[in-house]
């Protein structure tokens, strides 16, 4: 046999073009940019300023709870899983943050631990249901929603627990017009991302989200994986369960639900170009995401818009978005 | 030669069903190995045995002499087997050297070595002479043979040296094959075994050193493949001669009136169809993949519609632009997709069966079941009861769940798309059969089939398309050289 050269050819690989490629991740941050543009010129057509001090501070204030339980929706939407528990585990955390703490300096470091000890449990639950039950994620998460509320509504009617001063520092320390707790939430978004972008079990999560079935052929324990995703999501519910008791200086069993952080943390993931089917995407964007949707908030308080039409606008700015990523990806696949 | 591999007295049975019996084979390095047998024959099970996905209950697997239990597919593979299944395990999302490491990632002071998996990868395709696939680009951007390239080099990060391929050319093209066929070969010199198993007699002629053939679970014979001819293998598979796979054709007072009548009929896939078929009469379209023959069928069933011509059903010139359509107008269509358009994979077999006649059917006439029975048997689908998932049955059943699901609605034109496709012979004959004994009853059948005995042995007349026009009509029993003419373009002398 003669010697060919290169047989097999690649349509030419893509050259390094790519690093500017309009990726979901550099599209949501084009559109977090815009956004402030846009939303400063309208309010400064009020005679207001949108990125005063104080509209800093109520962006990243918005942004850190959210932040947080997006972070944690990311990793188990990326394994191709969901939690619909978060709203409700943020409630429970903050309550037992709250109560262990009660009122105490030294119950500080317990209550913190005791709160994500319950979050990792809850998380475990939810991957147990999964994988060993084999229930569909958005059925198990719900279960165990409703289980938790159950808990909630039979034994709390508000709110309940003391957390002490020098807790509620957290909350409301800042440096400049960032507080402290939102650059707690960034470098935890920060660990998130090395997790799935460096470390075997991040690699692992994006095989399991991509195609369970070849996952698990080539080898990648896919039950740990998904355990570990739903262990790490509950775990990142639980920070901001103690970030909000510590900024309402109690735990209250609905400040999850209120918030509907459950699917609000679905819209940021999905915002910030995360498939909703598992196995692309990242933190970056997700933190992208939280953003443009404290931004909107924002923006809409600071012009006092109609609440009813800022859900509208959500709602048209969640489906551009995705509508606009399914285009992309139907190009980018040959 | 050494032997790499040697498989002793392999039998595996499930639930009481014995898969695999008392199966012996020999493996050695350098060696292109195919494995061949009907569907149900035992190779994919003999090869999950080989990459330690079933255990066997008895004999051995030996490596270089030594004997192996394999508790899972990672035992086998620190053996240094490996496994190219017969769909992609690849994710298109990630890159090249991510995929070729999944589930091995190598790790460097905590965290994922990335320049050394990229170099890893790099290396490999060097070695096979495959440099122009980049480790770093998404496996997405990659065309289909390249993804075969790094499934391959996948495998044989794993330092395999004995290779099983499940059936690798299943989704290539015809050009793409070629460069498999390459690439086996390059892998045969670099000293690796290969366990080659394939349906396409060209291919294990082409690329073997050596044929294996399992029926019923059973070996039935080894030999170097130089002193095999085809006619021998199809023996060895079969067990019988082929001549007796076929019914009787149609007697020339069986046929009736013209039932489906296309008269220079086109869209922008064919062009200047004419072409009848009568009552009674089964019509085997040939040509080559992408020739038109597909586009016929799915024009007629109103799929993708004809927009030029005149089409008659029973003498009546109808226009059909949809399935829907079609079907109240008597037309059947069995697809080549049994899986993907055939049936409802989740539903039952009483729930496909019926599908159509809810569908299509108006008033009570769509709520009659209790022919469901007869209907079935008529058909002779084996099934565990009518409320067993389709899913669960052997291909064969399917398909004839699918043809029971056109029969529900007494349909005058029937037509069948690659209706044998992945079913194993007993199955094949059956609705041969059935297929005949429909044409007997008065159904107008167009057959279309890429197997040419087949086609040859069923139709009572052939048309051939070219390039999406028909080419020609060859009598019943045309050679195979005949037909092959005609779909390549080439007159040949006896067309009638």
């Amino acid at each position: 046999m003669q010697e060919k050269p290169l047989p097999v050819r690649a349509t030419p690989p893509e050259p390094r073009t790519r690093r500017f490629a309009l990726t979901p991740t550099v599209i949501v941050y084009l559109a977090l940019v815009v956004l402030l543009i846009v939303g400063s010129v309208l309010v400064g057509l009020r005679g207001g300023v949108l990125l005063d001090q104080a509209g800093l501070l109520n962006i990243f204030t918005r942004a850190t709870a959210l932040g947080l339980v997006a972070i944690g929706q990311t990793i188990v939407i990326l394994t191709g899983s969901l939690d619909l528990s978060v709203a409700y585990l943020v409630g429970l955390t903050s309550l037992v943050a709250a109560e262990t703490m009660a009122g105490q300096d030294g119950m500080i470091v317990p209550g913190v631990l005791l709160a994500l000890a319950v979050a990792a449990v809850v998380g475990l639950v939810n991957g147990l249901v999964i994988t060993v039950l084999k229930a569909n994620a958005f059925i198990a998460t719900l279960g165990v929603a409703l289980i938790l509320r159950g808990y909630l509504e039979h034994n709390y009617t508000g709110p309940a627990g003391d957390v002490p001063r020098t807790f509620q520092h957290l909350g409301y320390d800042r440096i400049g017009p960032i507080p402290v707790a939102a650059l707690l939430m960034l470098a935890i978004a920060a660990a998130c991302w090395w997790f799935l972008t460096r470390s075997r079990p991040g690699y692992h999560v994006y095989a399991v989200g991509g195609d369970i079935e070849v996952a698990r052929l080539s080898g990648v324990r896919t039950r740990r994986t998904i355990l570990t995703a739903h262990v790490l999501c509950s775990v990142a519910a639980g920070f901001a369960g103690i970030y909000l008791a510590s900024r309402l200086g109690s735990g209250a069993p609905y400040v999850g639900t209120d918030a509907v952080f459950d699917l609000e943390s679905i819209a940021a993931v999905v915002l910030g170009g995360t498939l909703l089917a598992g196995g692309r995407g990242g933190v970056v964007g997700t933190i992208g995401g939280v953003f443009i949707l404290a931004t909107l908030d924002t923006t809409f308080d600071a012009l006092a818009v109609d609440p009813f039409f800022k859900d509208v606008v959500r709602g048209v700015v969640l489906i551009t978005a995705v509508a606009l990523y399914a285009r992309r990806m139907v190009g980018r696949s040959p | 030669m050494t032997s790499a591999v040697r498989l002793a007295g392999i039998t595996k049975s499930f639930l009481g069903v014995t898969v695999l019996r008392d199966v012996d084979l020999e493996l050695r390095a350098g060696e292109v190995h195919a494995l061949m047998g009907e569907n149900g024959a035992g190779k994919s099970t003999l090869l999950k045995v080989l990459a330690g996905v079933h255990r066997q209950d008895a004999g051995t697997v030996e490596i270089d002499g030594v004997a192996h239990t394999f508790a899972g597919p990672a035992d086998a593979q620190r053996a240094g087997i490996a496994i190219i299944h017969q769909e992609f395990t690849l994710l298109p999302h990630r890159s090249v050297a991510e995929n070729v490491h999944l589930g091995r990632e190598p790790v460097r002071r905590l965290r994922v070595d990335r320049r050394r998996m990229v170099r890893e990868t790099r290396e490999l395709l060097d070695w096979l002479g495959e440099d122009g696939i980049d480790p770093t680009a998404a496996v997405s951007t990659l065309s289909v043979a390249q993804r075969q390239v790094v499934e391959i080099v996948k495998a044989l990060a794993t330092d395999a040296r004995v290779l099983a391929m499940d059936e690798p050319t299943a989704a290539l093209a015809d050009h793409e094959v070629e460069l498999l066929y390459d690439l086996v070969r390059r892998l045969r010199e670099r000293g690796i075994a290969i366990l080659y198993v394939s349906h396409r007699m060209r291919e294990v002629f082409d690329l073997s050193d050596r044929i294996t053939v399992l029926k019923d679970g059973a070996f039935v014979a080894s030999a170097p493949t130089a002193d095999l001819t085809s006619e021998d293998l199809v023996r060895h598979m079969v067990g019988r001669e082929l001549s007796t796979l076929y019914p009787d054709r149609a007697a020339p007072d069986e046929l009736g009136a013209v039932r489906l009548d296309l008269t220079d009929a086109g869209n922008a896939r064919v062009r200047d169809v004419t072409l009848a078929v009568r009552a009674g009469e089964i019509v085997g379209l040939a040509g080559l993949q992408g020739a038109g023959r597909s586009a016929i069928a799915r024009a007629v069933f109103g799929v993708q519609p004809f927009t030029r011509g005149t089409l008659a059903i029973d003498g009546v010139p109808r226009r059909i632009t949809s399935p829907r359509g079609a079907v109240r107008h008597g037309i059947a269509f069995v697809t080549e997709d049994r899986k993907g358009e055939g049936l409802a994979l989740r539903q039952s077999v009483r729930d496909n069966a019926l599908l159509v006649r809810r569908s299509a059917l108006r008033g009570r006439r769509s709520r009659v079941a209790d022919d469901l029975r007869a209907l079935l048997d008529s058909v002779n689908v084996v099934s565990r009861g009518e409320h067993q998932e389709v899913r669960f049955l052997s291909g064969g059943n399917q398909q004839k769940v699918v043809l029971a699901k056109w029969l529900a609605v007494d349909p005058k034109v029937l037509i069948v798309d690659e209706p044998t496709r992945g079913i194993d012979v007993g199955a094949k004959q059956a609705v041969h059969h059935l297929l005949r004994e429909l044409a007997r009853r008065g159904v107008a059948i167009l057959m279309i089939s890429s197997e040419l005995p087949e086609l040859i042995g069923m139709s009572d007349r052939i048309v051939v398309m070219h390039d999406g026009t028909p080419a020609g009509e060859l009598p019943a029993g045309a050679s195979e050289a005949a037909v092959m003419g005609l779909a390549t373009g080439h007159e040949v002398g006896e067309v009638a």
